[in-house]
């Protein structure tokens, strides 16, 4: 075995739950790998400011990552990014992972931190035309639509508030929402529908993007009689929720039905020495801190564990 | 400000300066937001295999920025950052919005492809 990728423990994610559970463990000497898909910092890097963390009063959220990744580094942690992972066998006492550059790395625990993301509508034209009238971010790209007539779809928190804050800009905003009720709390649903500027078509979705250059119109089915009518728009926001970044694990670690790992107190998964800790978890609130608390737990768990694993042999 | 560790454009001469005296030059023009961090991440990355490619950011609030929005290839964006790649000084490919490492590695093989010299 080449013991140069062999580690103690391997950790699925640098987002705050990966990097805490990466200093935890290399502090405590324990030989830590980190792979990670995207950039280093997770959402936490997405994060404009972040004034509800600690000890810290305000900081960016890529500045808080940039430290905790420098944390972990100095204990010794090893990191590799933007690389993603192409095979994964977690059922034996050695687990092993292969990346898509063809490295093969194996370990005696790991830990699944891979986080989530913003969910997209998967119809057609997305893709096409994101960045030319689609958004998945109102602080990023409200201004480019001052007094344009803009959609926003869905029926959260973040999509009424988005809605009320993109007013600063558009002259009207059509809120699309599928359900004839919101999931929000009462007063963004109040503050939504007291607003002139917002309007809404409840019950309804869209089903395609239509425009060459640019956005032009969507289509927007209405869920109840089933007709489809073409809206003329120049741009559309899209909030519709979360999704946790485990479709690599389907089928070898048990998960419920939204794809959230299910996890013990103690982070542990049913599988024996895997780990799982932060927004990819079964759990209610997502946040940096506790993606923190519970990295830690799992980074604690797994080094008793292969500290069992030690005692025994 | 963007703290990135890319090159940062601050003008409209230096971007000038930098597209005549660079063959493949990339340039990220946008604010430090979810959309455009990711950007800028990859950007970082690739600076050491893509020796010959000069990568750079420029803040989109920058009123020189003027010469990245202003340009033709980059009309009917409406998301950041706006992505421009330059050969020889010229526009040979712009994208809006975030881009996935794949986007861009794909972009950068195609336009900046490296010939061998015999
Ligand atoms: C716009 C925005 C604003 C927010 N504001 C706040 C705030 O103000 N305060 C707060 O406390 N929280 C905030 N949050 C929530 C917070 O960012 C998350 O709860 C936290 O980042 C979750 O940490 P995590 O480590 O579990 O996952 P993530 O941060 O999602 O990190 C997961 C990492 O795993 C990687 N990954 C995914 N799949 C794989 C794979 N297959 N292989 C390898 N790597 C993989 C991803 O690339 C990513 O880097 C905000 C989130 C967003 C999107």
């Amino acid at each position: 075995m080449n013991t140069s990728n062999h580690y103690d423990v391997i950790v699925i994610g640098a987002g705050p739950a990966g990097l805490t559970a990466g200093i935890y463990l290399s502090r405590a000497k324990l030989r830590t790998l980190i792979v990670n898909e995207g950039v280093v910092g997770g959402q936490l890097v997405l994060t404009h400011e972040i004034a509800n963390y600690p000890g810290v009063e305000s900081i960016s959220g890529y500045q808080l990552a940039n430290i905790m990744k420098k944390q972990a580094k100095s204990f010794g942690c090893d990191i590799k990014a933007n690389i993603s992972i192409i095979d994964i066998a977690l059922s034996d006492d050695l687990k092993k992972l292969t990346l898509s550059d063809g490295t093969t790395y194996t370990s005696r625990s790991v830990i699944l931190t891979p986080g989530g993301r913003s969910r997209t509508l998967g119809v057609s034209g997305e893709d096409l035309l994101k960045g030319r009238g689609i958004s998945y971010c109102a602080t990023c790209d409200g201004d480019f639509f001052t007094d344009k007539e803009i959609v926003v779809v869905g029926g959260g928190n973040s999509a009424l508030e988005e809605a009320v804050s993109l007013t600063k800009y558009a002259s009207k905003v059509t809120i699309v929402h599928q359900f004839d009720h919101f999931q929000a709390f009462e007063h963004a649903v109040r503050e939504a529908k007291e607003h002139p500027k917002i309007s809404f078509l409840m019950e309804s979705a869209i089903t395609a993007f239509n425009g060459s250059e640019k956005l032009e119109s969507v289509d927007i089915q209405n869920l109840k009689t089933g007709s489809v009518e073409n809206f003329k728009t120049d741009g559309t926001f899209v909030f519709i929720g979360y999704l946790p970044n485990t479709e690599f694990l389907k089928g070898k670690i048990e998960m419920n039905q939204m794809g959230e790992i299910t996890v013990k107190p103690d982070m542990s998964t049913n599988i024996k020495g895997v780990f799982a800790a932060g927004d990819s978890i079964t759990k209610r609130y997502r946040q940096v801190t506790t993606a923190v608390g519970e990295g830690t737990i799992a980074a604690l768990a797994s080094a008793d564990y292969l500290h069992s694993l030690t005692a025994q042999n | 400000m963007l703290y990135t560790n890319l090159k940062h454009i601050e003008s409209a001469s230096e971007h000038a300066k930098i597209i005549s005296e660079n063959e493949n030059v990339m340039v990220i023009c946008g604010r430090m937001g979810p959309m455009c961090i990711p950007v800028y991440g990859i950007a970082e990355e690739l600076e050491e295999e893509y020796k010959h490619v000069k990568f750079c950011d420029m803040e989109f609030d920058n009123p020189q920025s003027s010469v990245i929005r202003n340009l033709p290839e980059v009309r009917g964006f409406m998301g950041i950052p706006f992505t421009i790649y330059y050969k020889n000084g010229k526009v040979v490919k712009a994208t809006s919005s975030i881009q996935s490492k794949a986007q861009v590695t794909a972009i950068l093989d195609k336009e900046f492809a490296v010939t061998t010299n015999a």
